[in-house]
């Protein structure tokens, strides 16, 4: 206990009256911080962007068809699986989804959507923030998430035009917007929900894909009774429905076409960064001691203990970090107010909070050297015998 | 006849130069009593520092006793050579005496700090010992505020605050003009002999033993000369020695 007085009372003293040049270094971590704390909000939100609507599905498992590698674009099932999977015992659920992009062009500057087709009242179907699900059928009725309100002017009531390259030529739908979701973003475009049949209908198609009406899903999402039999019903699945092949969600989202090349680059950019913070305060401190090297004689010379100047050094160096990275954080969250939702920035609180975690290390870490350079020192440098 | 506070016996440092062993301190034995102020003089070289090292309890001896307060230094662990540095022993430097970011009055409390007898009682002594050395409008003063001779005067007040049984001094005055340095040379002879404490400081001028009650004369790390009456040593701060 009196060593930490002691260490805090002599940290925090040389913090205060050198305070211009102890905040230069917070400032440097401010700066790290912010960079840091950047690439992992632009991290989580290309990774929302890619993988929104299938992480929040309310499902355990995704059916595929076989061979399709788990890829949801490349995966096309026939319409009877859906019934099928719902008979399998220990499926509680199944919704077949059905995806596409488009585009909104009655705004004022077009926007590219993912076209989901999806049925109300199935898994697939995200739960609404207002409004009502559309009609099944042909009912040209849709359902628009939240980005796709941010980005634009449209509510609930108004009626939309969609662009789709069908065969060779633009064809333009008209469809009234019905309800609101949340964000559900996928494959980096917000994204409008429609029914199966409005989707076969509006979707971009080859010439070929014109001359059948039917629309075929591309995955079905399971929602299983007992969510804890994942490995289980996985087999089972396989086992009672012919050319399929199941995956769990983490392992769909990371099939899912650059998701894991593009987390992998974000990750190494932000481990990077940590280490060239940690490579500063480390320069910083160790400089900081070897001019400090008399000194930290004397304070050894009348007494001060080993453990009383290393716990010095450790409590200068977390509370310098502490504050470079509250300075960081505050400036960080200033910038995050004026960002337009455009920009994919998400400060998710588990991924701010786990780079916090390893900016706050950054600074111990960095200062280790110094740190047992410090306890080292010889008291007998406080004289003038080598 | 006062009790004897510091006490050294036979005393021996060796180290090796080139591979060849070199005694630093070669087979040093004295005392000094409470309320002496005992000069350790001689050229550069003669192990002047290595003996206050030693009495210091910062540097083991090849050979020989200290004895502080009836304890011997060479049987303490490193835990107990630096609580009794803490609490027995005062010191000066030649420099880089004070920690930097304390002002003159905290780093007088420091050492009360250090021996938990930081209270009320502690800081009014802090404030009278630093105001009988002309340093009371210097209370709140940074080191770097301060001149080299003010400097000096704080670390003495450092080193008698906490009552320890011997101040040790190197080269107090080797950053001074003559006049601070008398100054501080008697101040310093004053508290000694009015707090009955044991000093010891070494330096290099001669005319500081003028303020001193016995100098010891150092040599190739020998004790080769011992002056104690008052016409010796005023004589040798003339340097008619």
């Amino acid at each position: 206990m009196k060593i930490i007085s002691l260490a805090t009372y002599l940290a925090l003293k040389e913090v205060w009256r050198n305070r211009g040049r102890f905040l230069l270094v917070s400032l440097v971590i401010a700066l790290i911080t912010l960079l840091v704390l950047f690439i992992a909000a632009l991290g989580e939100g290309l990774a929302n962007g890619n993988r929104q609507y299938v992480a929040n599905l309310d499902a355990q498992l995704i059916v595929f068809l076989q061979k399709s590698d788990n890829i949801i674009s490349s995966s096309r099932l026939q319409t009877n699986t859906i019934n099928t999977v719902r008979r399998v015992d220990g499926v509680a659920d199944a919704g077949a989804i059905y995806t596409s992009t488009t585009q909104i062009v009655s705004t004022k500057t077009p926007l590219k959507v993912s076209l989901l087709g999806a049925e109300p009242g199935h898994v697939g179907m995200p739960p609404l923030l207002a409004g009502r699900a559309f009609h099944t059928g042909d009912s040209n009725e849709v359902v628009i998430d939240k980005n796709v309100a941010l980005r634009s002017s449209i509510k609930i009531g108004d009626e939309i035009e969609i662009r789709s390259t069908q065969g060779t030529a633009d064809e333009f739908f008209y469809l009234r917007v019905v309800g609101l979701t949340d964000g559900q973003s996928y494959f980096f475009q917000p994204t409008i929900f429609v029914a199966p049949a409005t989707w076969e209908k509006v979707r971009p198609q080859s010439a070929s894909e014109l001359q059948d009406a039917t629309p075929y899903p591309n995955i079905i999402a399971v929602r299983l009774q007992d969510p804890k039999q994942i490995e289980v019903m996985k087999n089972h699945l396989m086992a009672q429905v012919s050319n399929i092949e199941v995956a769990d969600i983490p392992t769909t989202i990371n099939a899912i076409p650059g998701y894991s090349a593009q987390q992998g680059t974000v990750q190494t950019q932000g481990f990077f960064t940590l280490l060239i913070g940690i490579l500063v305060i480390g320069g910083f401190f160790q400089i900081q001691i070897l001019q400090k090297v008399p000194q930290i004689g004397v304070l050894k010379a009348i007494g001060s203990s080993n453990a009383v100047v290393g716990a010095a050094a450790v409590i200068q160096i977390v509370v310098v970090t502490a504050i470079g990275v509250a300075i960081g954080g505050g400036i960080t969250y200033l910038f995050s107010l004026g960002f337009p939702p455009t920009i994919p920035l998400v400060f998710n609180g588990t991924s701010s909070l786990l780079a916090v975690v390893a900016l706050l290390l950054i600074g111990p870490v960095g200062g280790l050297v110094s740190i047992i350079y410090a306890v080292r020192i010889e008291p007998l440098k406080a004289l003038r015998l080598q | 006849m006062k009790p004897v506070v510091l006490e050294v016996r036979d005393l021996v440092k060796t180290f090796m130069l080139d591979g060849a062993p070199i005694n630093a301190v070669d087979n040093v034995s004295f005392q000094v009593r409470s309320g002496e102020f005992v000069a350790l003089v001689g050229p550069s070289g003669s192990g002047k520092t290595t003996m206050l090292s030693i009495l210091a309890a910062l540097l083991q001896p090849s050979s020989g006793q200290v004895y502080i307060d009836g304890q011997e230094l060479s049987k303490m662990g490193e835990a107990q050579r630096v609580k009794l540095r803490r609490a027995r022993i005062g010191f000066t430097f030649q420099s880089n005496n004070l920690i930097p970011y304390l002002t003159a009055q905290e780093n007088v409390e420091f050492m009360l700090r250090l021996n938990n007898k930081l209270d009320k009682v502690g800081r009014l002594r802090t404030e009278e010992l630093l105001a009988r050395l002309g340093l009371e409008e210097r209370l709140h003063n940074l080191p770097a505020q301060m001149s080299g001779g003010q400097q000096q005067r704080v670390a003495i007040a450092r080193a008698l605050i906490h009552n320890p049984a011997v101040v040790l001094a190197d080269e107090p005055t080797a950053s001074l003009d003559t006049e601070r340095a008398i100054q501080v040379v008697q101040t310093f002879a004053a508290l000694i002999h009015e707090n009955n404490r044991a000093g010891i400081i070494v330096t290099h001028d001669l005319r500081m033993c003028k303020y001193v009650d016995r100098v010891l004369q150092m040599r190739d790390g020998k004790l080769v000369q011992e002056y104690t009456s008052r016409r010796e040593i005023d004589a040798l701060a003339k340097g008619e020695h």
